[in-house]
């Protein structure tokens, strides 16, 4: 897919397929989902990410029609939906907990939601068919749900909202219990079915790589507020806060104070001391104000040597080494404590390595490799 | 060895409350009145030894049994039994089942509540209740002088000593035992299933019946096993608030019991209406365990 020419949300014309206006889901005392206002195009690919209880079933929820929102519209093509009920709606809808029929068997699970569209009976077959064989359950059909592995009740609840080839389709952690090879031949089997259909897909995961392969787009909710909500890059290279950074990916945070230099450059003073360290930023900072500099490890460079051309350039020593196989990450404690990681792909073999434990070394970084943050 | 034991538990408990009162109410079944006490010959005299045996041996008959087809009364009670006792659980059922999807579908905290509300009655004397029964329905009872003052009926309605009542008293007093094994399999029914339904395309009214009923199979099984079961053997509620009409089972085995003194009679009818019961469960289990063999 080009992603540059499918990017409906930068268009102001172009109308939503989903958009939540203001919507805040309250449960008694509790808020869920607190004024939440998102716009989600067709044939996108929306990724919910957030922590453990941040509302994204309960967002689901409210789109397939199980819950209704306390206050705020949400809208489906242009229409309130509140007033449809949910086996109305051009929404299907893949459970977190599965929800599979215990008394029928895989077959009829999949076949359940077409026999009642009164599907003609052969369409049916050729469409079960498919579906078992999309996600590799042939040998099953004829089981019961408390027959088969997690794994595979995973992919029978899958199939069984893929069955039916909705407008929308709501994944709540279609893929968390496949090993990592099926889960990723799943992953593109669901690309391509998007790419196929045209079906927009709504899709909850924890895995933060899934969310960066597949997704369109990417939301990062916290606390029922969505934080933000941009494209898988733009997610990892530019965050708009602390929080985003740190929950995408591994990130180093150096709190500091930020005074304007030349252009869109600033000096961010961290300790005493040492030299400011220079980051440049489209956003603005005033004089003294308090922001934080988020910097992946990847692009922090480690070396013996203080490197002449960098823009910044700090010494510490190694504290620890965590080997990842393909990558290795080194903690590097600074003189004022603070810990910085820094990632450099394992091109030698193990033992033949620069560094090791306690070696003082240079960390350096360019001036527009990290981001300056308010919060 | 300890298998044996755990086993060898519920056979001896089967042994000593059901095969051994069977055996003797089989072998009275067998036997022939008489005036006298017990009521009925032979009786094992191991005094005389092996003949003693054989003579008490040859006493036995199936005279009895021959004697149930031979007088139309105890077919006819039977099939009437049968048809009070289908009638009673079908009614059960229908009045049972909302009411435990009702309780299951409550909010939490009031489940406690209505369970103890359904088992209440249980806390107070089943013939009281059934007394209770007679006197609101009577000519002069509770239910006709309401109905009388509301104005819907203009002379009182006879209920009392009729087959309604009989259902009434067998549908009240067996409501529990329908209501409790279905409200076990509602309140496992995980609620996703029925949004799982919805969402892929169910009404309401489609998903109860293709997912809550189904799931709940095995409740309705249970509650109707235990309301046919007691209700086809019912003695004191015909007898109390049936009339000289409806006849049951129950009924006669009391009176040949009792009023006529002829225990062999009386057995024999104990041995059938034994069977009657026996046999649609059997079936009914083989018939459940191969299902669950074709599920494997
Ligand atoms: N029916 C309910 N009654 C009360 N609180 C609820 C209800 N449903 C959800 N919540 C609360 O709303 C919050 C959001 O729940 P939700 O299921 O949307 O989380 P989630 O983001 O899907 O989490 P997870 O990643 O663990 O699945 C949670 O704190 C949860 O306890
Ligand atoms: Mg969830």
């Amino acid at each position: 897919m080009d992603a540059s020419a499918f990017a409906p949300w930068e268009d102001p014309q172009a109308q939503p397929l989903i958009r939540f206006k203001n919507v805040t889901k309250s449960f008694g005392t509790f808020t869920a989902i607190d004024d939440l206002s998102l716009d989600i195009f067709e044939k996108e690919f929306f990724a919910l990410l957030g922590p453990s209880g941040c509302g994204k079933t309960t967002m689901m929820r409210m789109l397939a029609g199980f819950e209704t929102p306390t206050s705020g519209v949400i809208e489906l093509a242009g229409q309130d939906i509140a007033p449809v009920p949910p086996n109305q709606r051009a929404v299907n809808m893949m459970f977190q907990s599965y929800a599979l029929f215990p008394h029928l068997s895989i077959w009829d699970n999949i076949a359940f939601g077409l026999k009642r569209d009164k599907m003609p009976k052969l369409d049916l077959q050729e469409r079960v068919e498919a579906m078992l064989k999309l996600t590799r359950l042939e040998q099953f059909a004829r089981r019961k749900p408390h027959q088969i592995s997690g794994g595979q009740r995973q992919r029978v609840a899958l199939a069984r909202s893929l069955a039916k080839a909705p407008k929308l389709l709501l994944l709540d952690e279609p893929l968390g219990a496949l090993d990592k090879k099926l889960r990723q031949d799943t992953q593109f089997e669901l690309m391509d079915i998007q790419e196929t259909t045209g079906t927009t897909f709504v899709i909850v995961t924890h895995d933060q790589e899934e969310a960066m392969t597949v997704a369109s787009r990417v939301a990062v909710m916290d606390h029922g507020r969505i934080i933000q909500a941009d494209t898988p890059d733009r997610i990892y290279e530019s965050p708009n806060s602390v929080y985003v950074a740190d929950f995408i990916g591994d990130v180093n945070i150096i709190q500091g104070q930020a005074n304007p230099g030349e252009g869109d450059g600033y000096r961010l003073f961290w300790t005493e001391g040492q030299p400011p360290l220079i980051a440049n930023s489209t956003k603005s900072f005033s004089a003294g104000q308090t922001c934080h500099l988020a910097i992946r490890p990847e692009k922090v460079t480690i070396s013996a040597e203080r490197p002449e051309d960098a823009a910044n350039a700090v010494r510490g020593k190694v504290l620890d080494i965590a080997y990842l196989g393909n990558l290795s990450t080194y903690h590097v404690e600074l003189p004022n404590g603070l810990v910085i990681k820094a990632q450099t792909a394992n091109t030698r073999r193990i033992s033949r390595r620069s560094f090791t434990w306690e070696d003082p070394v240079w960390l350096s970084w360019t001036a527009t490799a990290g981001v300056l943050l308010a919060n | 060895m300890r298998r044996f034991f755990l086993i060898a538990v519920p056979y001896a408990w089967l042994l000593v409350l059901f095969l051994i009162p069977f055996v003797i109410v089989l072998k009275i079944s067998l036997s022939d009145t008489e005036l006298a006490i017990p009521p009925y010959t032979p009786t094992l005299d191991l005094s005389q030894g092996w003949a003693g045996i054989r003579e008490f041996f040859a006493g036995l008959d199936l005279e009895n049994f021959v004697w149930l087809t031979e007088d139309d009364l105890y077919w006819k009670a039977y099939l009437s039994s049968l048809w009070i006792a289908t009638c009673s659980t079908i009614l059960t059922l229908l009045i049972g089942f909302p009411i435990a999807y009702g309780m299951a579908r409550s909010p939490e905290q009031w489940r406690a509540t209505l369970m103890m509300l359904v088992i209440l009655p249980f806390w107070t004397s089943f013939l009281i209740r059934v007394y209770a029964w007679m006197g609101i329905l009577s000519q002069e009872g509770f239910l006709n002088q309401f109905l009388l003052w509301i104005g819907i009926i203009d002379s009182p309605l006879t209920i009392l000593n009729t087959n309604t009542a009989v259902y009434i008293g067998i549908v009240y007093t067996y409501l529990p035992f329908m209501i409790l094994p279905i409200y076990a399999a509602l309140d496992r029914l995980d609620g996703s299933l029925i949004e799982a339904a919805e969402d892929l395309g169910c009404s309401r009214l489609m998903a109860f019946w293709l997912v809550t009923l189904p799931l709940s199979r095995p409740g309705i099984i249970a509650g109707c096993f235990l309301v046919f079961i007691p209700a086809l053997g019912e003695f004191v509620i015909p007898s109390l608030l049936g009339g000289s009409g409806t006849l049951m089972i129950g009924k006669v085995l009391w009176e040949e019991f009792f009023s006529n003194r002829d225990w062999p009679v009386a057995s024999a009818v104990a041995v059938v209406l034994l069977l009657i019961l026996v046999i649609p469960i059997v079936l009914f289990q083989r018939n459940q365990q191969k299902q669950q063999e074709a599920d494997q």
